[in-house]
């Protein structure tokens, strides 16, 4: 028995009724594939079921009962979010149609007039192991505005690399952009010592939590201020949820600050035909009819979330994950990218194996019933760093048990059998 | 799932030792294709001397299906007149995107039948295309150069 196992795990197990599915031949499903997306509780579809056949009407806008009913699950869905990310205020929660779409939120309106505004001569810093959603925003940004864009290197076990952060963060510098754990390292990174040195040069700092929201507790407003990040972002299905939505939280002043991104139905105050002025947050970044349904699962995502106890996620998430690492070392031949010791990493392990390329392990993988992802997972700069082209990367949850790390352990054996590395 | 429909023998063969691999001078054409969901990869050169495929030289990084589809191609394409080797390349185009369904020619694709299973597995038709794709375009381009 290994210790740190959410307890009544089979229990748990029942609420997500994909995983009595069984694959082709009758196999039992192994899905190692959370990082990617996570599995549904029942509770979070019966929600949006139940919403789409009791409730359904357009929000904020629609004078009768449905629509006070809609506009009542939606803002009821920001006040769990904000709850479950110790939102200082929830009008600080901002819905989007993923985390990308957050990112590219802030980085696109940090290139209009303002105080924050980007321009010449400024620096906007990230990471060589962000997601390429929290790259690409950043290089379009300062290649419009003629900012430089640098950023922090990588150790060679998988770490940000520090030594150079003094040279790194200047009074040029006037945004930080990292990801809270790698979505393909593994790695947690010390937010909170970044964003304090951050803040000691002016620059604003915007944290990609995409993969530690579903595994790490967040109290944002538990937080020493110098240490809490100006916005936070994740996606709704990697936390239980639904696809389609996202969150951005941030600090106040600052989105009020911050001009419009969309402009459209709901985000304004008034329009004339001479101009617009516009609706406070959260809804003036909330132009158009939004993802209503999707809101109300993801509420009930992250509530299913919060009774299970994030700590007790966290704890499960490292157990498993020691005890895959563990396995993973038996296997001749296979090489994990990123940190080695459990204790340093989320539940997301990258790996190669000598003499079979990660699609033909996925594959092969797959033909075994065990679900992983293979190839760049959107951080090519980070396997350039790491020499590797691709890799292969299982990916856990608080539903995944250490028999399923075993039948991953034994079907990359099969694989390494399968073309004959032996 | 049949692993074996995909992973044929021949596949396999030819990812371990692939034909005709490197980057060789002369060449009028080259260029670097990549299947962006994945990563896979390859730099392929072609040249053409007197209506035929004097030479297909590349340097691939990817699966094995990738791999051996590029060797598979090199052997079945260099020494081909031009309008021969593109009628090859239809006929594998029309094997990939025949979901399984249809029946290879072995006369004409050799080895490349052997990429009938692969038709089957969606994912990995991309896969078996990455290189014939390339040389589509350098062939094209290698043409051009010749004529323009």
């Amino acid at each position: 028995m290994i210790n740190g196992l959410l307890p009544e795990l089979e229990v748990v197990r029942k609420d997500f009724p994909i995983l009595e599915r069984t694959l082709a031949g009758g196999l039992p499903l192994v899905y190692l594939d959370s990082a990617n997306t996570s599995q549904k509780p029942q509770c979070v579809i019966d929600a949006m079921v139940d919403h789409l056949e009791h409730h359904n009407a357009n929000i904020a806008r629609a004078m009768h009962q449905l629509g006070a009913e809609s506009t009542e699950a939606f803002e009821a869905a920001r006040d769990k979010v904000a709850a479950f990310l110790g939102a200082p205020s929830r009008d600080e929660v901002i819905f989007t149609k993923n985390a990308t779409e957050a990112l590219n939120l802030v980085a696109n309106t940090l290139a209009w007039p303002g105080p924050y505004q980007v321009g010449p001569g400024d620096e906007v810093v990230i990471t060589e192991m962000e997601h390429h959603s929290n790259i690409v925003p950043w290089q379009l940004l300062t290649e419009r505005t003629g900012a430089t864009l640098r950023w922090f290197g990588l150790t060679d076990d998988g770490h940000l690399d520090l030594t150079g952060i003094d040279d790194l963060l200047t009074e040029r510098t006037k945004v930080v952009a990292l990801t809270w754990v790698s979505n393909m390292l593994g790695t947690i990174n010390p937010i909170a010592e970044i964003t304090r040195r951050a803040h000691e040069v002016g620059a604003i700092v915007v944290v990609d939590a995409s993969q530690a929201a579903p595994q790490l507790p967040i109290d944002l407003a538990a937080m020493p201020a110098e240490e809490r990040p100006d916005v936070l972002v994740f996606t709704g299905h990697k936390v239980l949820g639904p696809t389609g939505i996202g969150v951005l939280w941030g600090r106040a002043d600052l989105l009020g600050d911050l001009p419009p991104f969309h402009g459209g139905g709901e985000m304004i105050e008034t329009v004339t035909m001479g101009g617009s002025t516009y609706a406070p947050i959260p809804h003036k970044f909330e132009a158009g009819t939004p993802p209503i349904v999707e809101a109300v699962g993801l509420g009930a995502a992250v509530d299913y979330l919060g009774h299970l106890g994030l700590d007790k996620v966290r704890d499960h998430e490292h157990a498993i994950t020691g005890y895959a690492l563990d396995g993973l070392a038996t296997v001749p031949g296979l090489r994990v990218l990123g940190p080695l010791d459990a204790a340093e990493r989320g539940g997301a392990i990258s790996f190669e194996l000598d003499g079979v390329h990660p699609h033909d392990i996925a594959q092969v993988l797959d033909s075994k019933g065990v679900a992983v992802r293979a190839g760049h997972h959107c951080a090519k700069p980070a396997h350039a760093r790491f020499g590797a082209q691709s890799s292969t990367r299982m990916s856990s949850y608080l539903y995944t048990t250490p028999e399923e790390i075993d039948a991953l352990v034994d079907a990359l054996e099969y694989t390494r059998s399968y073309f004959k590395l032996d | 799932m049949d692993l074996d429909a995909l992973y044929q023998d021949i596949i396999l063969d030819h990812y371990k030792n692939p034909h005709h691999a490197g980057l060789r001078e002369p060449y009028e054409a080259e260029v670097h294709h990549v299947n962006p969901t994945c990563g896979d990869e390859v730099t392929l050169r072609v040249h053409v001397a007197d209506g035929v495929i004097a030479d297909v030289s590349y340097d691939a990084l990817g699966c094995s299906i990738s791999q051996a589809s590029a060797s598979v191609l090199a052997d079945l394409v260099i020494g081909k007149p031009v309008d021969e080797a593109m009628a090859i390349y239809q006929d594998f185009l029309t094997l990939m995107q025949g979901k399984g369904q249809v029946e290879p020619d072995e006369d004409v694709l050799e080895d490349g039948i052997a990429f009938a299973g692969v038709a089957k597995f969606p994912a990995r038709v991309k896969c078996a295309l990455l290189s014939w794709m390339a040389w589509k375009d350098a062939t094209t381009q290698s043409l051009e150069a010749q004529h323009g």
